[in-house]
């Protein structure tokens, strides 16, 4: 397990390499003179000179580069243009935020894609599975933001059951992490569904019947076990969608979260800001999908003798 | 009896029962068969017809103010409503439909061009360029596809063709990855060795041999994609970050009228239903074409 598990550590580095290049290439590509758009047409030469040396960009492309990934190792993700404050601060006030929403969400879209997704395999043609995948396409051609704009008007104009915004108690959570949740879950649904199909055509799930296992058994046992993996791929890949539907959903409600922050910050053009967010919740998303990789090996022992 | 004797004797012509189908033909025939691929079928064809007839089909200039008209619920005159300037809706979603048509056209063709080229050159001459290639897709595959959409709007600026590009720009990882297997699995059959062995260049049998065998993968996957390029624009648009007011574009319409909510909801319910609808057709579409083509396939 720990060699597996330093091998897989090792994956990491060339990753996490690409990501704060391409954060770092995000403001060297910026056309023109990036320092002159912030300070904007009618600043004086000192001035542009004076954001220049802040982002440091008289220097070469490798140095700068370099001075960057020092400056991320010391935890300093730049400053924002906009508040003056280090982005670092900015992202971890507004980090708990979207963990709490992308949580609840995750746990919300695994609760409906599974029941969905098994309840239209175990009886596959039939209405049930029928209604379900129907359901499930209806959900993933849903606009998030409109599914949100529609939860806002039922659930807080026409039954005031909840907050239509905000983000500092519980209940400002429970509509945005539905939305966000309910919407990821076809996917999830479709595939979990197709996944076990696979399973329940193999071999060994039909001489589990052929002794005359209980269907019951047969299904959660034999199938749902070794349906596991694609499903759990399925699940850290859709953290991802998650992550980029906060963006939505947090604007949608009105939520202080960091994806909120990323809107903002692009339309103020505070690029140090956009770079900070987005290295910060790749980096997350790599993070997640490490885990997964990692749970393989506790799912299906095999995988870690076999690498 | 008759009929017997005349074929022994060879007085009239009888059709064999076996009647030799082509691939397409068979393919074609499962896909007529399938009643929600046939759904997807006539919702995107309506779209594309009104996109392409918008100007003689929409019954309002969807640009044009009208005072005394302002955020009227759906009506006869205006079936569906009017908005804040008082624009007729319809006129404007049947507009909006060339730009959302277009995105995902234009979006998903740039990523067609440069995932398959990437993913053919990677799967078909392996090695160092395969590794290189893969390395750079698993790399952009690192970001959640929104958030790499929203990093190059960041880049080029809020307005259309750069929401074309970020669209084409994040979904090119996943068309070179399913390229890439599709030639894999190809590449060591016996009539790419054949072509090879009599002396075929490898860009004739790349163009030749390993394109046509691979296209069906892409031809659904593009579908499919087609249908999130639309949401993505839309939700970018929405966002303030891609079409900017006054276009008719979907999403920008859905943000416009999320301030009158509560006078007029009919400014945001309609978008986003007509926006759900055409994704729909697509997700159904491409679905469809997955099973006629192959419901092994795993996309």
């Amino acid at each position: 397990m720990s060699i597996y598990l330093v091998k897989r550590l090792l994956h990491l580095i060339p990753t996490l390499i690409g990501v704060t290049l391409f954060a770092f290439l995000l403001v060297a590509a910026v056309p023109g003179d990036p320092a002159q758009i912030i300070a904007g047409e009618s600043a004086s030469e000192e001035e542009v000179q004076i954001i220049r040396d802040q982002l440091g960009i008289d220097k070469p492309l490798y140095q700068q580069y370099i001075s960057y990934v020092t400056n991320i190792f010391k935890g300093d993700l730049g400053t924002s243009l906009r508040s003056s404050k280090p982005v670092l601060d900015e992202i971890l006030l507004r980090f708990p935020t979207t963990l709490i929403l992308t949580v609840m969400s995750l746990v919300v879209m695994i609760i409906v894609g599974l029941i969905a997704g098994i309840a239209s395999a175990t009886k596959p043609n039939s209405i049930r599975d029928n209604v379900s995948m129907m359901i499930s396409l209806f959900g993933i051609s849903m606009p998030v933001f409109w599914m949100g704009i529609m939860f806002i008007l039922l659930f807080s104009y026409y039954l005031p059951w909840f907050p239509s915004g905000g983000s500092s108690e519980f209940k400002h959570f429970v509509l945005p992490s539905l939305v966000l949740g309910l919407s990821a879950s076809g996917i999830l649904a479709r595939l979990t569904r197709s996944s076990i199909l696979e399973i329940v055509n193999q071999d060994f799930v039909r001489t589990a019947r052929a002794k005359g296992v209980k269907e019951k058994y047969v299904i959660y046992k034999h199938t749902l076990k070794n349906a596991l993996i694609p499903i759990i791929t399925i699940v850290g890949m859709e953290f991802g969608v998650l992550l980029g539907g906060a963006v939505i959903t947090e604007t949608v409600f009105s939520m202080n979260g960091i994806g909120r922050y990323v809107v903002e910050s692009i339309q103020f053009r505070d690029f140090p800001a956009i770079q900070g967010s987005i290295l910060f919740i790749s980096t997350i998303f790599v993070l997640v999908i490490l885990l997964v990789d990692l749970s393989y090996s506790i799912v299906d022992p095999r995988i870690r003798y076999e690498n | 009896m008759e009929i017997i004797e005349n074929v022994v004797s060879q007085k009239e012509v009888v059709a064999p029962a076996y009647v030799p189908r082509s691939p397409w033909k068979m393919m074609i025939q499962r896909f007529k068969k399938n009643k929600r691929a046939m759904i997807g079928l006539y919702i995107t064809s309506l779209f594309v017809i009104l996109a392409i007839f918008a100007p003689w089909i929409s019954p309002y200039n969807p640009f044009e103010y009208n005072m005394k008209a302002l955020l009227q619920a759906p009506s006869l005159s205006h079936p569906f409503g009017t908005d804040q300037f008082g624009r007729d809706v319809l006129s404007r979603i049947i507009h909006g439909s060339r730009i959302s048509l277009m995105i995902g056209i234009v979006g998903v063709g740039i990523s067609i061009i440069v995932g398959v080229t990437l993913g053919t050159m990677a799967g078909y001459f392996g090695g160092i360029l395969d590794s290189i290639i893969m390395r750079i897709m698993d790399i952009l595959l690192a970001f959640p596809g929104f958030l790499l959409a929203l990093a190059i709007i960041s880049i080029l600026g809020p307005n259309m063709v750069n929401v074309m590009i970020a669209i084409g720009i994040f979904s090119i990882p996943t068309f070179a990855r399913i390229m890439r297997s599709s030639v894999i699995s190809i590449k060591y059959k016996e009539f790419i060795e054949a072509t090879k062995s009599l002396g075929g260049s490898h860009l004739f049998i790349i163009i030749k041999h390993v394109i046509p065998n691979c296209i069906a993968p892409i031809i659904v996957l593009s579908t499919m994609r087609i249908a999130t390029a639309i949401l993505t624009a839309a939700g970018l648009s929405f966002l303030g970050l891609g079409a900017q007011p006054p276009s008719p574009e979907w999403g920008a319409m859905l943000n416009e009228g999320r301030e009158y909510i509560r006078a007029a909801s009919h400014l945001s319910t309609i978008p986003g239903l007509i926006i759900m609808l055409v994704v729909l057709g697509f997700n159904m579409l491409g679905d469809g074409l997955r099973d006629a083509l192959d419901p092994q396939m795993k996309i």
